[in-house]
C-alpha cells in the first residue's frame, strides 16, 4: 500500500473530527437528518481511512478484533433487549410506549427511538470497520 | 409531448437506464468483480426509483417544522435506508465468496469457472 | 466492434428497457401529490408521528418505532452477513495457527 507523510498527517487531523461528526449524527437522529445507520457508517469509515493511510495493523490496534465483535453483538442485543423489555412490561414486542418510566408515553417512545438509534450505530460502526479490515487483510496475506 | 414526458419523469427514466446498465454488466461481463459492481449499480437504480416515488411537488423534507404543511412521503426513505444496508451486507458477502473462489481456482472468469 | 455473443443480451436488455419505459408512462407523473403511494399509510405517519413519538424526524420514527420489526430483521440480516464473513475469513486462519 502506498502512503506518504501528507496523507498520514491529514488523516491524523481528520479522523477525530470524522468520529465526532459520526457520533453527532447518531445522537441527533431523532431531530435532524441522520440516524444510527448513517452515523455508524461515518465512524466506520474513519477507521477505514486510518487503515488506508497508515496500515492495517495500526487500525487493528485501535479497535481489535475482539472489541469489534463485542460491539457488533452489543448493538444487536441492545435492540432486541429493548424489544424484550416491552414484553416484560406487559406490552407487545417493540411497543415502546408501555415501558414504565416517569414520563409521558410519547416521550418514552422518543427516548427508545434514540436508544435504538444508538444500538444500530454501535452495530454498524463495528461491522463497517470489520468488513473492510478483514477483506483487506485477506488481500495482504 | 415526448420531451415534456422526459422532463417530468426524468428520475424514473434515469433509474430505468441505471437498471439496464447494471443488468448489462451482470450479463455480459465475465469478471466476477464486475458482476458485483453491476449488482451494486442495479440496487442503486432501485433506491433511486423508490426515492423518486416518495417525492411530492413542493414537499418539504420529512422533518417536522411548525410552519410547513406538505411533507415528502417518509415511508420509502425508511425502506431505502434498510435496503442500502442490506446491499452493503450482500456486497461484502459476495466479495468474500469471490476471494474464496480466486484462492481455490486461480481465476475470476465466469466462463472458465463454468468449465471446471 | 460488435461481437456476436453480445447481440442477444443487448436485445434482451432493450426489451426490458422498453417494457419498463411503458410502465413509467402508465405511472402517476413524478411529484404528483395524489399518487397512490402517498395516500395509503403515509399521511397518518406525517400527521401523527410527532404527537405519538415526540420525534420531529419522521423517517427515524418510521424506521425505529412504527416499523421496528423491519429494522430488527434487517439488523439480523447484516449481523448474519458479518458473522458469515468472519467465519469464512477468520475461522480458517485461527485453525491454521493452532
Amino acid at each position: 500500500m502506498m502512503t506518504t507523510v501528507v496523507i498520514q498527517t491529514i488523516a491524523r487531523v481528520v479522523v477525530p473530527f470524522l468520529q465526532l461528526f459520526g457520533l453527532y449524527i447518531i445522537v441527533h437522529g431523532p431531530v435532524s437528518p441522520g440516524g444510527g445507520f448513517q452515523g455508524g457508517v461515518i465512524v466506520g469509515a474513519s477507521m477505514i481511512l486510518l487503515a488506508l493511510s497508515y496500515d492495517l495493523s495500526s487500525a487493528e490496534t485501535k479497535v481489535s478484533h475482539k472489541v469489534r465483535i463485542a460491539m457488533d453483538s452489543t448493538g444487536a442485543l441492545l435492540f432486541a433487549g429493548i424489544g424484550l423489555l416491552c414484553l416484560l412490561a406487559g406490552g407487545v414486542f417493540l411497543e415502546y410506549g408501555i415501558i414504565p418510566l416517569p414520563m409521558v408515553p410519547a416521550e418514552v417512545r422518543g427516548l427508545m427511538i434514540l436508544l435504538v438509534g444508538v444500538a444500530i450505530g454501535i452495530h454498524i460502526m463495528a461491522l463497517a470497520a470489520s468488513l473492510f479490515l478483514h477483506l483487506a487483510e485477506e488481500h495482504d496475506t | 409531448m415526448i420531451l415534456e414526458f422526459i422532463a417530468v419523469n426524468f428520475p424514473y427514466l434515469v433509474s430505468v437506464s441505471l437498471l439496464l446498465v447494471g443488468l448489462y454488466a451482470m450479463i455480459v461481463r465475465r469478471n466476477l468483480i464486475k458482476k458485483i459492481m453491476g449488482l451494486n449499480i442495479l440496487s442503486t437504480s432501485v433506491f433511486l426509483y423508490l426515492i423518486s416515488v416518495a417525492y411530492k411537488e413542493g414537499g418539504a423534507p420529512p422533518i417536522r417544522v411548525s410552519e410547513v404543511e406538505v411533507y415528502v412521503n417518509p415511508l420509502p426513505h425508511a425502506l431505502v435506508l434498510t435496503g442500502i444496508v442490506v446491499a452493503l451486507a450482500l456486497t461484502s458477502f459476495a466479495l468474500v465468496l469471490t476471494i474464496k473462489i480466486y484462492k481455490e481456482y486461480g481465476t475470476l472468469d465466469s466462463d472458465k469457472l463454468m468449465d471446471l | 466492434m460488435i461481437r456476436a455473443k453480445h447481440v442477444v443480451p443487448v436485445l434482451v436488455l432493450l426489451g426490458i428497457g422498453i417494457i419498463l419505459t411503458m410502465a413509467v408512462i402508465d405511472m402517476p407523473a413524478f411529484g404528483d401529490p395524489e399518487a397512490p403511494a402517498h395516500r395509503h399509510v403515509a399521511p397518518r405517519y406525517i400527521a401523527r408521528a410527532y404527537e405519538e413519538t415526540g420525534v420531529p424526524n419522521m423517517v427515524t420514527a418510521v424506521l425505529a418505532d412504527y416499523r421496528g420489526y423491519d429494522t430488527l430483521g434487517e439488523l439480523t440480516v447484516i449481523f448474519a452477513a458479518g458473522a458469515a464473513v468472519l467465519s469464512l475469513l477468520v475461522g480458517r486462519k485461527l485453525k491454521e495457527e493452532s
